[in-house]
């Protein structure tokens, strides 16, 4: 059996499930400017970040490719970089690398320009100029196999690694066996499972993978312990405790059933972008909603299926996010919010491979076009860039 | 009356999750695993939806076991049909405070 969907061409030979005009600050000076050219041009999105400038150089590096990569992500048409002038990160880098895609590119620099009113102008002008450039693309057949999938689970509780998980495990391992692309994080939530995870990476837990796995979670639980406190209270979140998870250990072997079964190829930093990579991938990235959903995008995911308990309703600008909610009482409640009722395995209703099959036939509708839930209601603002140092 | 239910998730584990509300002391629940094995166990305590009970006895610093694997360990003697949560056990991971 193969599937397809109706994608948008990129002149890289990537494939996006949107076709959005980004408007990228290279800093958050220049927020502000970015969020009055969004208001204005219909067809644009915005990365309001929080980074950008007195940072260490390894965290300016790490803006500057995440932006970057964002940027080259195949939802997005055409971007436009709005630069303040006096900024630490490499504004112009991310120019040529987005352009190197392909793509329409255009810059503004406040300072240059003569300050807000006239960047604004400016900006606004360009906007639309991307916009009216790229909007009459025409969406082509496209085998699933162009597919990069991300998945994550929030706002969790016990339902999650019993019904929601479970279902997203179904579905990442039915896309590699199709010969498409699974991403998961939240090394956070790796603890107390990662010898799991080892064991299933290539080359067995003594290689090179499996070694590596081990690597990123005793990295993030040494940051963690460092300040020496219980992490428990921020993880697992008081939300999560309320849910019934007592422990990281039980929220963390609950968030991985999540990658389903196949076997772990490698593990990308926080700001690597996906290139010919097949099947499934970590990628090292915390489990807070704004930095891994950002994590995520700039790996060139075209949408994300996210798994939730309690109720977690956010988006992302550029990367439709398919909410999967395993508690059947949350759904009752939240059903605005929820794209697929998985509380259904918990009362009995269905199975995992019967809510599954709804949760591909409904990942393919997103695929091709159809919004979710969280893009209908516009809920979709947030994002943030994960940085190692402080800020200085 | 309706079925309160609490589902074991594998053969090693000595808790199991309930997904029913309204479980209060002396409510009976019945235990399911993956096998359709059943147990009927009476509830010590109140126990909200999706919080979990003990299968047996507990011994203080015995593991906590879910999906087969170590979730914690008992900070307290537990007993059969004790509310686990965070009162009677501890995460044994990132704990810069030991």
């Amino acid at each position: 059996m193969s599937y397809q969907f109706m994608g948008y061409r990129r002149p890289n030979g990537k494939f996006g499930a949107r076709n959005l005009v980004a408007v990228i600050p290279s800093v958050i000076c220049a927020n502000d400017v970015g969020q009055a050219i969004c208001r204005q041009v219909q067809g644009t999105i915005g990365y309001f970040h929080h980074q950008g400038c007195c940072q260490l150089p390894v965290d300016l590096k790490r803006v500057t490719d995440t932006l970057s990569n964002l940027g080259q992500s195949p939802n997005v048409a055409a971007a436009l970089i709005v630069s303040l002038g006096c900024e630490g990160t490499d504004h112009e880098r991310m120019v040529e690398e987005i352009r190197a895609t392909g793509k329409p590119v255009e810059i503004i620099r406040i300072q240059e320009l003569g300050g807000t009113s006239r960047a604004i102008q400016a900006g606004i002008d360009a906007a639309q100029r991307l916009v009216q450039q790229v909007s009459g693309l025409q969406r082509e057949p496209v085998d699933i196999s162009e597919v990069v999938m991300a998945i994550k689970c929030g706002a969790s509780d016990t339902t999650s690694g019993m019904a929601s998980n479970c279902v997203i495990g179904y579905v990442a391992d039915k896309l590699v066996d199709l010969g498409a692309t699974v991403v998961f994080g939240e090394t956070t939530e790796f603890l107390g499972g990662e010898h799991i995870l080892a064991r299933r990476a290539v080359g067995g837990e003594d290689g090179p993978v499996g070694q590596k796995i081990y690597e990123i979670v005793d990295r993030m639980e040494k940051r963690a312990k460092s300040i020496g406190e219980d992490m428990r209270g921020g993880q697992p979140t008081p939300g999560n405790i309320a849910g019934g998870l007592s422990s990281i250990e039980e929220k963390s072997l609950g968030a991985i059933v999540k990658s389903g079964h196949r076997p772990i190829q490698g593990v990308l930093e926080y700001c690597d972008k996906i290139t010919s990579q097949k099947g499934l991938w970590i990628k090292d990235a915390p489990g807070r909603e704004p930095e891994i959903l950002t994590g995520m995008a700039a790996t060139g995911a075209q949408f994300m299926m996210f798994s939730t308990g309690r109720g977690a309703p956010q988006g992302f600008p550029s990367m439709p996010v398919i909410k999967i909610c395993g508690n059947p009482n949350t759904y009752e409640r939240m059903g605005h919010d929820m794209d697929l009722n998985a509380g259904r395995i918990i009362t009995g209703e269905a199975t995992i491979e019967q809510v599954g099959e709804e949760a591909f036939e409904l990942l393919l509708k997103v695929l091709n076009g159809q919004m979710t839930k969280n893009e209908a209601l516009g809920y979709f603002g947030s994002m943030d860039i994960f940085c190692l140092g402080p800020v200085i | 009356m309706e079925l309160k239910l609490a589902l074991k998730v594998d053969d090693l584990d000595n808790v199991a999750t309930i997904f029913a509300n309204g479980i209060t002391d002396g409510t009976e629940v019945e235990v399911r695993d993956k096998k359709g094995r059943s147990e009927t166990i009476a509830v010590h305590g109140d126990v909200p939806y999706g919080h979990k009970i003990a299968l047996r006895d507990i011994a203080k610093g015995e593991p906590i076991m879910k999906y087969g694997e170590s979730i914690g360990a008992a900070s307290h003697d537990i007993k059969k049909g004790d509310y686990v949560h965070i009162h009677n056990m501890d995460a044994m991971r990132g704990r810069g405070d030991l």
